[in-house]
C-alpha cells in the first residue's frame, strides 16, 4: 500500500504533457488515478515518472452536435451520468456511467482513463463498443481518430502509443424517431415493443461482489419499427480480452418480431462470436462465463424493448 | 418517577467522536522520534530459508535497523499458546516471532526494517534477499491429516495439532437404533476478518527505568500485557499496555500477535519510539483467520422426526501455527455446544486440530458456535426431509421446554434459562409463516424459486466462571472488574478491565451506573484500555462484556449505595433501617424532600469532615466479580430468498432476527449488534472466503478479491425480541455481540437449499456464489422448464443489474 518512488510533473497543456511523455522514461500519465495508483500502491506498476494530466480543462466536458456525443477523456462518470445532455442524447450512455463503481469512484475515475486502462470487462469498454463509438487520441505528430473496434488490442493493451494521449471519445446518439426521449429513457417499459420507434439501448451486468467490477455485461442497441427489428448492434464484455460486437446475435435479431422467444433465441447465438478464448477467474470460470453471458444478453434485450417480468 | 435509563435506547456517547475523526487511534499516535517498521513476509506457502542477505537493505536511505529471526532467537520467548485443552495433546509447536529456518504460511515473518519513515522501510524490504528452498505446502485440513502429506512440524506427526472427544449419552446405541440417520459434510471455509482498523503496534522502551509502553490495537490490553512479559522477559509491572480507540475486533484483536513484540524488539534495540501498522494487504495474511471446518455430521432420530443423536468428526484447521486462543474453539466454544436449544439424549464431538500452510486461524465473531448451529440447523432440515415434516415442526417438537433456572444438557454444561418455543412462535407469527409457505408453492408454479430458512439457536457466551476457564486449560480467568469512583462534584468516572471497541460499552456502562445510582448518564465517564490506569480484567471478546464487566459494575454500584445509606442515615440523624433510596435521593422513610443526593453524598464522602464512626473517606468501590455460569442467549431467525436458476443468483429478499438476550440495557445496541452479526454471517453463506492455490498463495488477497459484505445487498433486517433473563449475573443479562453471526449463516444457507430443492439440489459449498449455485441446478440436472427470467435483481444492484 505504499508506492515505490517515483517522480511527478503536473503538465499545463496537452500538449506539454505530450512532449513529457516523449521526454522522460518510462513514464505515465495520470488521470483520475482509479486504475495506476492501486496497482502502484500494490507494487505492481511502477513507473519512474508520472505526469498529472487531472488539472487539463481542454480535456473536460460533454458536447453534441451532428448525432454524436463527444465526451472529453478526463469528463469523470459522475459528469456523464448527471448530464442532461447525454441522458436525452444517448441515455444508455448516461444510465451505464451512474452504474459504475460507487459515488466516490464515479466523481474520481474518468472515462478516457478508463478505456486506456482497457480491462477486458470494463463497461465503458462494452458500451463504447455496442454504441460503434471511437476514441481521439494526441501524440507529438497530431490528432487521430480510432475506430473502437480497433482500439483494444488485447487485455489491458490499446493502440494509443506510448507518446499519445486519450483526449477524447465520440458516440453516436441514440437515433429515435417520432417521439421524443424524455425521462422515460426512450425505453417501451410501459407500452410493449410495438410503440418503440427508433433505437433502444439496455446494459446488463454481473459485477464482481468484492470489487463490484464487472464480471460480464451484455449491452444491446435495437432499432426497432412496428414491433419489429430493423437492426441490432450486441456487444459483451469479460469474455475474451477485449470487448466484442456479436455479429451472430445481432443477425439473428435482424428482421426478427421482438418477442421474448426471439430474443432468447437470438442471444443463444452468442457462443458463436466468442471463440475459445474465454477468460475466467476463482469467482467465474470461463465456463460459467460461456453460459451466462446469453442470459446477460437477454436480460438486456428484454428491457430495452420492455418485456422484462418487474 | 422517570423513564427507567435502562432499558432507554439513548445514542452512542461514543459516536460524535468516532463519526466526526476526533477519535485517536493506534497509528494516529505519534510520539517524539517515532521511527517506523515494516515486515518482511514469506511469499511461499512452505520453504526453507538457506540464506538471507540484508546488507543492501541496511544501506538503503533512511535505514536504521535490519533484524532478522537470528537476531530476535533467544532474546523473544516463542509466542505461547494460551488455551492448551487438557486430554487432548495439545501440539504447542514452538512459534517464534520471527521465523528463522523454516517458513510455514504466506505471510510469515523473515525480517523487520526500521526506518526513518514508513516509504523507506518498504523500499528497503525489496533489497533483501533471501534464498527460499520451497517445501510442499498442505492447506486442506482434512487432507493434511493423511499419510505422506507435508509436515509443518516435527513434534506434530500428521500435522495433528490436538484431537479432543466429548460425549453425552451414548451414541453407538442411538445411531445403531436410530430410524432415520442423517448425514452431511460440511466445509466452513477459511474466512478473513477485515476491521475497519487494520492491525498496529507502538513501543517505547525506556533504558534506564527498563519500561515498555505499547499502544496496541487489542480487545484485551491486560492479556497482551501478561504475554508481553512472557515473551520479551520484562517484568508485568514494567509493562503497561494502551489500547485507544480500536477499530473494531471481530476476534482477530483478541491474539497477540508477534509482529507485536517485533516491534517492542525494535523499540528495545533502538531506544526510539517505533511504529507498525499493518497494510491492508498485510491484514489478508498476518492478521489472524477464522472458521476453517471440514466436519462430517450425522444425526439420528426416530421416524416421527425426534432427534435421538447427533455426533462429528471435525477436521478443524488451524493455520501454521496456535494462535493465542484458537484450540478452545473448535472444541469448548463448538463440540460443546452440540446440544443446541434441543433436547438431544447423546452427542459426540470428535474433534482434531490440524496445522496447514495458511494464516493462523483465531475466533472470528461467533468463535465456534457459528460452525455448531450451522450442524444442527443442516441435519435438522435432512431429518425433516426425510420423514417428510415440514422443519419447523421437526424443531419444535425437539425444542427444549420453557425453564428459567438452569437446565442440564447431555453434554455436560447446564443452561441457564430459555424458552426456545416462545422465541420461535414469535417469529413464525411475524412472518406469517403459513402464508409464507403458500407463498413459495404458488411462486413454484410459475417458475420462482423461493427459499424460506427457519433456524433455532443457543449460544454459550459471557465468558464464564474462571473455575470453568482453568478447567478446560484457558491460560487465564475470566473474571471482570470495575471500580467505580465518584469525585466530590458527584461526577463519575468508571474503570473497567474490560476493553469496548466498538460495542458501545461507554453508553451501556453509564446507563447501569445511572440505573443503579441515579447520577445522569453525561455525569459519567468510562476509563477503559490502559492497563496502568484500569483494574485488571480479561478483555472483551466472547459477548462477554456486559455479562460480566457489567456484573463488576452492577456489584460496585451497589456497594457504593450501601455505603450512601449508611453516610445518609448518619447525616439525617436517623436509623440505618430507616434510610430509603428512590431515583438518586436518600432519605428518612416518609420525608423524601429532606434527603441527601448522591451528589451530596459523594461531596460528603469526599470532604470528609462529617464521617460516622470507622467509615473510612471517599466513595470508590471495586468489584472483582467471577460469574458462577456463561449465558446463553438464544433466538429464532427467517430468511427468505430467491435464486435465479439462469445465472445462479441470490437475491436475500428478507432477514428476521428474534432473539433473546435477557434485559436489554440499550435495545438501540442491541439491534446493531444483531444487524452486524447477522450481516457478517450472510458474509459467510453467500460471498467470503479465503481461497488458496496448491502453493499456498491466497487468491483472495484484497478487496478487489474477497467480498465483504455491501449494505445495499441486504435487506432491511427486521428485529424482534423476547425477554428471558439470566438468574446467573447481577443484571440478569446475556451477550448479544454474536447472536446474529451464529444464526444467519445457515439460516440462509438452508433457505438457499430450500429454495433448489425442487430443482435435487441437496448442498452446496459456501461462499454461494452464482457460479456454484448454477453449476449445482446443471449438475442435478433439474433445468427449468420456463421461458424467461425471474428474481432478476431490480432497482438495487444486486451484484447484477442493467443499466435502465
Amino acid at each position: 500500500m505504499y508506492t515505490p518512488d517515483f517522480h511527478y510533473h503536473k503538465a499545463g497543456s496537452v500538449a506539454e504533457a505530450i512532449e513529457m511523455l516523449g521526454h522522460h522514461e518510462d513514464s505515465r500519465l495520470l488521470a483520475g488515478g482509479h486504475s495506476l495508483l492501486p496497482l502502484m500502491r500494490l507494487r505492481l506498476a511502477r513507473p519512474a515518472t508520472l505526469i498529472d494530466i487531472g488539472g487539463l480543462d481542454e480535456l473536460r466536458g460533454i458536447r453534441v452536435h451532428e448525432g454524436h456525443i463527444h465526451i472529453g477523456a478526463l469528463t469523470t462518470h459522475g459528469e456523464i451520468a448527471r448530464s442532461h445532455d447525454v441522458q436525452h442524447a444517448n441515455p444508455l450512455v448516461a444510465e451505464v456511467a451512474g452504474g459504475i463503481g460507487d459515488p466516490q469512484v464515479r466523481n474520481r475515475g474518468t472515462i478516457g482513463g478508463n478505456l486506456a486502462h482497457a480491462d477486458p470487462a470494463s463497461d465503458w469498454g462494452t458500451i463504447i463498443t455496442v454504441m460503434d463509438g471511437s476514441v481521439e487520441v494526441q501524440g507529438p505528430s497530431g490528432s487521430r481518430t480510432i475506430a473502437i473496434g480497433d482500439f483494444f488490442q488485447g487485455a489491458f493493451a490499446t493502440a494509443v502509443a506510448d507518446d499519445e494521449i486519450v483526449t477524447g471519445i465520440r458516440v453516436p446518439t441514440l437515433v429515435r424517431q417520432g417521439h421524443g426521449h424524455g425521462h422515460d429513457h426512450g425505453h417501451g417499459h410501459d407500452h410493449g415493443a410495438e410503440s418503440i420507434n427508433g433505437e433502444v439501448g439496455e446494459y446488463a451486468k454481473m459485477s464482481h461482489p468484492a470489487s463490484f467490477y464487472p464480471v460480464i455485461g451484455g449491452a444491446v442497441v435495437i432499432n426497432a419499427e412496428g414491433g419489429r427489428c430493423v437492426s441490432a448492434r450486441v456487444a459483451v464484455g469479460g469474455l475474451v480480452p477485449t470487448p466484442r460486437r456479436a455479429p451472430s446475435v445481432e443477425a439473428a435479431l435482424a428482421g426478427q418480431e421482438l418477442t421474448a422467444g426471439n430474443l432468447e433465441a437470438a442471444a443463444n447465438q452468442l457462443a458463436n462470436d466468442l471463440g475459445d478464448e474465454i477468460i475466467g477467474d476463482i469467482f467465474a470460470s470461463a465456463d460459467y462465463r460461456r453460459a451466462i453471458a446469453p442470459v446477460e444478453v437477454k436480460h438486456a434485450m428484454l428491457h430495452a424493448i420492455g418485456l422484462a417480468h418487474h | 418517577m422517570t423513564t427507567r435509563i435502562f432499558g432507554s435506547g439513548i445514542r452512542r456517547r461514543e459516536d460524535p467522536r468516532l463519526i466526526t475523526g476526533q477519535a485517536s487511534y493506534t497509528d494516529d499516535i505519534k510520539p517524539a522520534g517515532l521511527v517506523h517498521a515494516a515486515i518482511l513476509r514469506s511469499p511461499h506457502g512452505h520453504a526453507r530459508i538457506n540464506s538471507i542477505d540484508t546488507s543492501a537493505a541496511a544501506a538503503a536511505p533512511g535505514v536504521i535497523a535490519v533484524y532478522t529471526g537470528a537476531d530476535t532467537e533467544g532474546v523473544l520467548n516463542p509466542m505461547p499458546c494460551a488455551w492448551v485443552i487438557p486430554d487432548s495433546d495439545v501440539k504447542a509447536v514452538a512459534y517464534p516471532p520471527i521465523a528463522k529456518d523454516v517458513v510455514r504460511y504466506v505471510g510469515d515473518a523473515v525480517a523487520v526494517v526500521v526506518a526513518e519513515d514508513r516509504y523507506q522501510a518498504e523500499d528497503a524490504l525489496e533489497l533483501i534477499n533471501v534464498d527460499y528452498e520451497p517445501l510442499p505446502t498442505v492447506i486442506n485440513p482434512e487432507a493434511a491429516m493423511q499419510e505422506g502429506t507435508p509436515q509443518l512440524h516435527e513434534d506434530a506427526p500428521n500435522n495433528q495439532a490436538f484431537h479432543w472427544v466429548a460425549a453425552g449419552g451414548d451414541t453407538d446405541d442411538a445411531f445403531a437404533n436410530a430410524d432415520v440417520v442423517v448425514r452431511d459434510t460440511i466445509i466452513q471455509q477459511k474466512l478473513i476478518p477485515n476491521p475497519m482498523e487494520p492491525r498496529s503496534a507502538i513501543a517505547t522502551y525506556v533504558p534506564a527505568m527498563g519500561e515498555l509502553t505499547i499502544w496496541n490495537t487489542t480487545q484485551n490490553p491486560h492479556i497482551a500485557r501478561f504475554v508481553t512479559c512472557l515473551v520479551t522477559g520484562i517484568p508485568e509491572h514494567k509493562i503497561r499496555v494502551i489500547a485507544p480507540e480500536v477499530g473494531g475486533g471481530f476476534g482477530a484483536k483478541i491474539a497477540v500477535y508477534a509482529w507485536d513484540m517485533v516491534t517492542a524488539f525494535c523499540a528495545m534495540k533502538l531506544g526510539r519510539p517505533v511504529k507498525w501498522t499493518e497494510t491492508r494487504s498485510e491484514n489478508f495474511v498476518s492478521t489472524t483467520h477464522g472458521r476453517d471446518h471440514v466436519e462430517y455430521v450425522e444425526m439420528a432420530a426416530n421416524s416421527d422426526g425426534r432427534v435421538t443423536g447427533v455426533r462429528s468428526v471435525v477436521y478443524a484447521g488451524m493455520g501454521a501455527y496456535l494462535s493465542t486462543a484458537a484450540p478452545g474453539i473448535p472444541t469448548i466454544l463448538h463440540g460443546l455446544m452440540y446440544s443446541g436449544p434441543y433436547d438431544i439424549a447423546n452427542i459426540k464431538a470428535d474433534i482434531y486440530g490440524v496445522f496447514t500452510n495458511s494464516t493462523p486461524v483465531e475466533a472470528y465473531r461467533g468463535a465456534g458456535r457459528p460452525e455448531a448451529t450451522f450442524l444442527l440447523e443442516r441435519l435438522m432440515d435432512l431429518v425433516a426431509a426425510e420423514v417428510g415434516k415440514d422443519p419447523v415442526e421437526v424443531r419444535r417438537m425437539n425444542l427444549i421446554p420453557k425453564f428459567e433456572n438452569g437446565h442440564d444438557v447431555a453434554i455436560g454444561l447446564t443452561y441457564d434459562s430459555g424458552d426456545y418455543e416462545g422465541v420461535l412462535n414469535v417469529a413464525l407469527e411475524h412472518v406469517n409463516y403459513d402464508q409464507l409457505r403458500h407463498d413459495q408453492a404458488h411462486g413454484r408454479e410459475h417458475g420462482r424459486l423461493t427459499g424460506i430458512g427457519v433456524s433455532c439457536y443457543c449460544e454459550i457466551c459471557g465468558l464464564g466462571p474462571s473455575q470453568v476457564a482453568g478447567a478446560v486449560g484457558f491460560g487465564g480467568g475470566l473474571w471482570e472488574s470495575a471500580t467505580v469512583r465518584f469525585y466530590a462534584t458527584g461526577k463519575v468516572n468508571v474503570f473497567i478491565g474490560t476493553s469496548p471497541h466498538g460495542q458501545g460499552e461507554e453508553t451501556t456502562f453509564a446507563q447501569i451506573m445511572s440505573d443503579e445510582l441515579g447520577v445522569p448518564v453525561d455525569d459519567v465517564e468510562v476509563v477503559h484500555g490502559d492497563t496502568d490506569t484500569t483494574p485488571m480484567g480479561w478483555g472483551t471478546y466472547g459477548s462477554r462484556t456486559t455479562v460480566v464487566g457489567g456484573g463488576a459494575l452492577a456489584l460496585s454500584a451497589r456497594k457504593i449505595k450501601d455505603k450512601a445509606i449508611t453516610l445518609a442515615a448518619h447525616l439525617l440523624e436517623a436509623a440505618e433501617a430507616d434510610i430509603e433510596y428512590e431515583d438518586g435521593n436518600f432519605f428518612v422513610r416518609g420525608a423524601p424532600d429532606n434527603g441527601k443526593s448522591i451528589q451530596e453524598i459523594a461531596l460528603m464522602a469526599n470532604v470528609a469532615w462529617n464521617m460516622p464512626e470507622g467509615m473510612e473517606p471517599g466513595l470508590e468501590a471495586t468489584t472483582f466479580y467471577d460469574p458462577p455460569n456463561f449465558s446463553y442467549p438464544f433466538g429464532a431467525h427467517v430468511a427468505v430468498v430467491n435464486v435465479d436458476p439462469d445465472n445462479g443468483h441470490i437475491v436475500l429478499e428478507r432477514y428476521v432476527a428474534v432473539d433473546d438476550c435477557g434485559p436489554q440495557i440499550n435495545p438501540m445496541i442491541v439491534e446493531g449488534q444483531v444487524h452486524g452479526g447477522v450481516v457478517q454471517g450472510a458474509g459467510q453463506a453467500l460471498w467470503e472466503g479465503a481461497v488458496y492455490d496448491d502453493n499456498g498463495q491466497l487468491l483472495t488477497g484484497s478487496m478487489l478479491d474477497y467480498a465483504l459484505p455491501r449494505a445495499h445487498l441486504v435487506p432491511d433486517i427486521e428485529t424482534l425480541s423476547t425477554v428471558t433473563p439470566s438468574p446467573h449475573n447481577p443484571l440478569g443479562v446475556k451477550g448479544i455481540g454474536e447472536t446474529g453471526t451464529i444464526a444467519s449463516t445457515v439460516t440462509i444457507y438452508n433457505a438457499v437449499i430450500d429454495a433448489l430443492r425442487p430443482l435435487g439440489v441437496t448442498r452446496l459449498e459456501m461462499p454461494l456464489t452464482p457460479e456454484r449455485v448454477w453449476r449445482a441446478i446443471q449438475e442435478a440436472g433439474g433445468h427449468h422448464g420456463h421461458g424467461h427470467s425471474h428474481g432478476h435483481g431490480h432497482g438495487h444492484d444486486h451484484g447484477h443489474d442493467h443499466g435502465h
